[in-house]
């Protein structure tokens, strides 16, 4: 280039093009604002994304057949499901329950298959225990020690969980299930709860986002038609509660809602209901919705009056100087204006609301549980991992398309914190 | 605020405190168990003790709720940092079924009563159901009730009776888990005690057993925590609750609440000790469990709570309660062994699953 | 909202109306919060007001519960960790949340909105999720019942607050002082102290305070991760409520109430002292 003849492109004193020399400098300052950005992109991908990444693998994957029973299911591969198994295969579930127990690892096969069919757990156990003092003829021993290994099902389970991911975790998720044939059907009805559960969290979900945006509206509007200095001093009104710990409002609600509580007495004190017919207000979904809808007021309150404040009130005076009644003149003119606003709390609420998990488990009994509560029972109680996984990656699906739509809309960053 | 140097400093304290997290005793266990009151009686029958004849040893004591997701998420991740753990029999079997719980030699482990009786026969029938549980006491689930809630004189007496909502009107609160429910829901509905299992077993026992469930569905209050029976109680917010009956000889006795036991179907469960696989103080945990689970040791912890001993010799030395002087055998569950039921293990290993689904299923439909 | 002397008696009766039912609401907002101070002085161990309480005799009242808490060593120990990881974690998330925010507000930040709606993450997703997923992974890596785990996880929980809060007071920065500093001869330190840091401090502190008061009341997470020895306040406060409720939890939620409160006037002061700083007109 230094040798080309003198042209129009500029230059910069070292005679780089000032073209290149720009594009680099702009390379080097993106360099720059992004190595600002990186420590804490590692931090929340090792700390928070890895994680939550890790646990919901486990809604597919299914380590324990192939690993612990390698040659049953190597044996079965070839199994084409019409009939119980030859004695190859019992030969090799054989070996495979010697050197479980030896390793003292087929329980976790038991309790795998446990989940799917009711009473695998007795049949691996009660076989494990006995497997070394069998002899071959395997298939009849077998069968002899319980009849259930004559059963087709028993053998189509052992061959579809021996794949090394599975779906059933998920179909469980949605009540449903492989039935004895393998072919996949809905749970049978009593045994069905999930697809209710997640109808229902997405029902209180939206009767708080309603409620919260019925409570909001008139103290946004209140809150941004005031004068600053009387405003300031509302506005604490909505801050405090934000701020206050949501266990503390959570205890409020107990001691407010409880049958011998405050409101109660009240009540009673009143007259309005007698000492004997206290309601019950905790417990049940009520108790979950009025106290969500307190915890999350103030999630749609800030957008709201952050959206008001930029209306000004020229435009509703304009309206009605042409006519329009006051009432007609702030439905046509002012509501519409405030639709962000409506959007940005509505959709900020929605999502903080289906993900709840503290204030169900505290006030809401059994009817006023959430999906959450659910997942957290998996974790816990049952142990049931793979369904807490596939439950919580339907839940997280749900929450990131809002955040999508919440991003595009509102953009994240315009959050408002008080 | 200069980054560097802060961050640095926090490191360096954080490092520092996870380091001095280790005291000065040699030895330290982590010893499990399910908090309140039967923690407390095991510090004082076990653990005191033991730390006054080992200066050289310190007990930590941890709560927790039960259940093996600790254990086995340590157990995944490789990093065992519970030393010995109050665990359910029936949690113990599934443990051990999967490796999570070490085998305990029950007679070169453990010592043999003061007559010499080995361990292994020392125990109470059909309690060393596992080889990795070491039983500890035996303790039921009840009912209790209010005396003073009905007035017409007539007391409550049988299982029929809690479930009978005309004679004895009000709420009550039972566990939030099928277990023990689907029994007693039977028993109510007459079948006898040695029987429930084989009945539960039949299709048609587990819709009775709901079916029976269902007629009192809407005056339950379900609780999950073992101290909210006896405050529903103690509050009159219930007028019958289950719970585990070291807990309501707590509020009847030691507090004094008007409340009664109904013995009538009890269920009998035995909860003990286990050791997780791969810990790193295996031989100090045994020494200690050699200890814990001795004959006097066993009897000295019935003077704190009344949970029946697991050995039968230690039995005659079951004494007063240490601070009230009452007689505690007329508490012990086990003198009311012939009007419950020992729940069944290894139907509830196979069922559990399902019954579970079933449960929170019938739960959430109103 | 003065009302003009023109209205119509249907305008004015719904002014009025307006106004109560306003009332209302601030009232259903506050009323619970201030109600469990008087309770948490009642001698009785209830969650409700006693005839006593209500005939102001002062034998109904008495500091029982403050009593309890303050002689209870799980409590006391409690607030240790909670004030030991509360700070920790704000430190660590200040610091990486301040210079991110930085990064993630010059013209040149390629990827932008991605990069955002990553780090803002943490905010969004439901803590149950977080929870379980941190649950298996810091077991993996031995930071399970650790306080050190329980930090790192309140430290990805409380940056986004940070990011946010410095972001928005960079919002409008003229980027040209930064380059005339530069002209004039100040390197990167001096600039970023004499420039910058003025500037952003106002949103630095409040989402500071934001990141210690998510850490602080942080409960599901520590439910998950947290062993008997890195139990904080609301983790007690937990299984208070389920186990054993008692009036301690009261007199534990008044003081928490104080702290909220004067967390809240700091933050508000600040929020003026930015607005002032910047020049910008509410």
């Amino acid at each position: 280039m230094a040798t080309a003849p003198a042209d129009t492109v500029m230059r910069t004193v070292d005679g780089t093009p000032l073209k290149v020399s720009l594009r680099r400098a702009m390379r080097r300052r993106k360099l720059a604002a992004l190595g600002l950005v990186m420590p804490l992109f590692v931090f929340i991908l090792f700390s928070f994304i890895l994680p939550i990444a890790d646990m919901l693998f486990r809604s597919v994957e299914n380590p324990q057949v192939v690993t612990i029973m390698p040659e049953t299911t190597a044996a079965l591969q070839g199994w084409d499901g019409n009939e119980v198994p030859d004695e190859a295969v019992f030969a090799a579930l054989v070996a495979d329950l010697v050197a479980g127990s030896e390793s003292r690892e087929i329980g976790k096969v038991a309790t795998r298959l446990n989940y799917e069919i009711s009473g695998m757990r007795g049949l691996i156990m009660k076989s494990a225990r006995r497997a070394d003092r069998l002899e071959a003829p395997y298939r009849e021993a077998l069968i002899d020690l319980d009849k259930d290994w004559n059963d087709i099902s028993v053998w189509k389970l052992i061959q579809r969980e021996g794949a090394p991911f599975t779906a059933s975790y998920y179909l469980s998720a949605i009540d449903m299930r492989y039935d004895d044939s393998g072919e996949i059907a809905a749970q049978p009805t009593d045994r069905q709860i999930y697809v209710t559960l997640f109808l229902r969290t997405l029902w209180i979900s939206l009767l708080i986002t309603f409620m919260t945006l019925l409570l909001g509206f008139p103290v946004a509007y209140l809150l941004a038609t005031l004068p600053l200095k009387y405003s300031n001093l509302l506005m604490i009104m909505v801050l405090l509660p934000f701020w206050t710990s949501l266990l503390v409002r959570t205890t409020s609600w107990i001691a407010m809602l409880q049958q011998q509580g405050v409101l109660n007495d009240l009540l009673v004190w009143s007259g309005l209901v007698s000492d004997d017919g206290r309601l019950e207000l905790m417990h049940n979904q009520t108790g979950t919705v009025v106290a969500m809808t307190h915890i999350l007021l103030p999630f749609m309150v800030l957008p709201l009056y952050s959206v008001m404040r930029t209306i000004s009130p020229s435009f509703m005076r304009a309206a009605q100087s042409l006519g329009a009644p006051r009432f007609l003149a702030f439905w046509r003119v002012y509501a519409p204006l405030t639709l962000p606003g409506v959007g940005a709390g509505a959709i900020l609420v929605f999502i903080l609301a289906i993900g709840y998990y503290i204030t169900p488990a505290l006030v809401g009994g059994t009817s006023g549980q959430l999906i959450s509560n659910f997942i957290a029972y998996h974790m816990q109680s049952s142990l049931n991992w793979g369904l807490a996984a596939a439950l919580g990656s339907i839940l997280l699906s749900c929450v990131l398309l809002l955040y999508y739509i919440y991003n595009r809309i509102v953009g994240i960053e315009n959050m408002k914190l008080g | 605020m200069i980054p560097g140097k802060h961050s640095i400093a926090i490191a360096a304290s954080i490092l520092a405190l996870s380091a001095t997290a280790a005291s000065a005793a040699d030895v330290e266990l982590n010893v499990v168990s399910w908090g309140g009151a039967y923690t407390r009686s095991q510090l004082n029958a076990y653990q005191k003790p033991y730390m006054a004849e080992h200066p050289e040893v310190q007990l930590n004591s941890v709560d927790y709720s039960g259940g093996l997701a600790e254990v086995r998420a340590q157990s995944e991740a490789g990093n065992v940092t519970w030393d010995l753990v109050d665990t359910l029999l029936a949690d113990a079997i599934t443990g051990c079924d999967e490796g999570l719980f070490m085998p305990i030699d029950v007679d070169t482990d453990l010592d043999p009563a003061p007559d010499g009786t080995p361990a292994s026969e020392d125990f109470l029938e059909g309690t060393l159901l596992s080889e990795c549980f070491i039983p500890q006491i035996i303790y039921s689930t009840a009912f209790a009730y209010r005396t003073d809630a009905f007035q017409n004189g007539e007391q409550p007496s049988t299982m029929a009776d809690v479930f009978d909502l005309e004679k004895f009107p009000g709420k009550r609160t039972l566990q939030k888990s099928p277990i023990n429910n689907l029994e007693w829901a039977l028993i109510a509905d007459g079948v006898p005690v040695d029987e429930v299992y084989d009945v539960l077993d039949t299709p048609e026992g587990k819709d009775r057993a709901f079916a029976k469930l269902d007629s009192i569905k809407g005056d339950v209050i379900w609780w999950t925590e073992g101290a909210v029976p006896a405050q529903l109680l103690a509050d009159g917010e219930v007028v019958f609750g289950t719970g585990y009956n070291g807990r309501l000889f707590a509020a009847i006795e030691e507090e004094g609440q008007p409340l009664a036991m109904i013995w009538d179907g009890q269920a009998m469960d035995i909860d003990g000790w286990a050791i997780p696989a791969d810990g790193s103080n295996i031989e100090e945990v045994k020494k200690f469990l050699r200890f814990a689970t001795d004959t006097q040791r066993l009897a000295d912890q019935a003077k704190w709570i009344s949970y029946g001993p697991a050995r039968k010799s230690s039995l005659p030395l079951v004494d007063k309660h240490a601070e009230l002087g009452i007689d505690m055998g007329p508490h012990m569950p086990t003198r009311y062994a012939d009007q419950g039921f020992l729940i069944d293990f290894e139907w509830w290993a196979d069922n559990k699953d399902a019954m579970n689904e079933r449960f929170n299923s019938w739960l959430a439909r109103s | 909202m003065a009302l003009p002397t023109y209205a119509s008696p249907v305008e004015r009766v719904w002014h009025y109306a307006f106004h109560i039912i306003c009332a209302l609401i601030f009232l259903f907002l506050i009323a619970p919060i201030l109600v469990i101070i008087p309770l948490s002085f009642n001698v009785e161990p209830y969650f409700t007001f006693t005839s006593g309480m209500l005939a102001f005799d002062p034998e109904a009242y008495s500091l029982r519960w403050y009593r309890d808490f303050i002689n209870n060593p799980q409590w006391i120990h409690s607030i240790e960790n909670s004030v030991f990881i509360g700070i920790a974690s704000t430190i660590l998330a200040t610091v990486l949340g301040t210079v991110a925010a930085l990064g993630l507000s010059r013209p040149e930040m390629p990827f932008r909105n991605l990069f955002m709606g990553i780090l803002l993450s943490p905010m969004i997703v439901p803590l149950i999720i977080s929870a379980a997923g941190m649950y298996f992974f810091y077991s993996n890596i031995h930071l399970a019942q650790t306080h050190l785990g329980i930090i790192l996880a309140h430290t990805a929980l409380g940056t986004p607050f940070v990011v946010i809060t410095v972001t928005a007071t960079l919002v409008g920065f003229d980027h040209s002082l930064t380059r005339a500093a530069a002209s004039l001869g100040a390197d990167p330190t001096t600039t970023f102290f004499k420039i910058i840091m003025p500037l952003i401090l106002p949103g630095v502190v409040s989402g500071a305070l934001f990141a210690f008061i998510t850490s602080f009341d942080e409960v599901v997470v520590v439910l998950f991760l947290a062993g008997f020895d890195q139990r904080t306040i609301p983790r007690q406060m937990w299984a208070g409520i389920r186990e054993q409720i008692s009036p301690t939890i009261l007199a534990v939620a008044t003081l928490l109430v104080l702290i909220s409160i004067m967390l809240l006037a700091t933050v508000e002061l600040l929020r003026r002292r930015s607005v002032r700083i910047r020049g910008i007109v509410e």
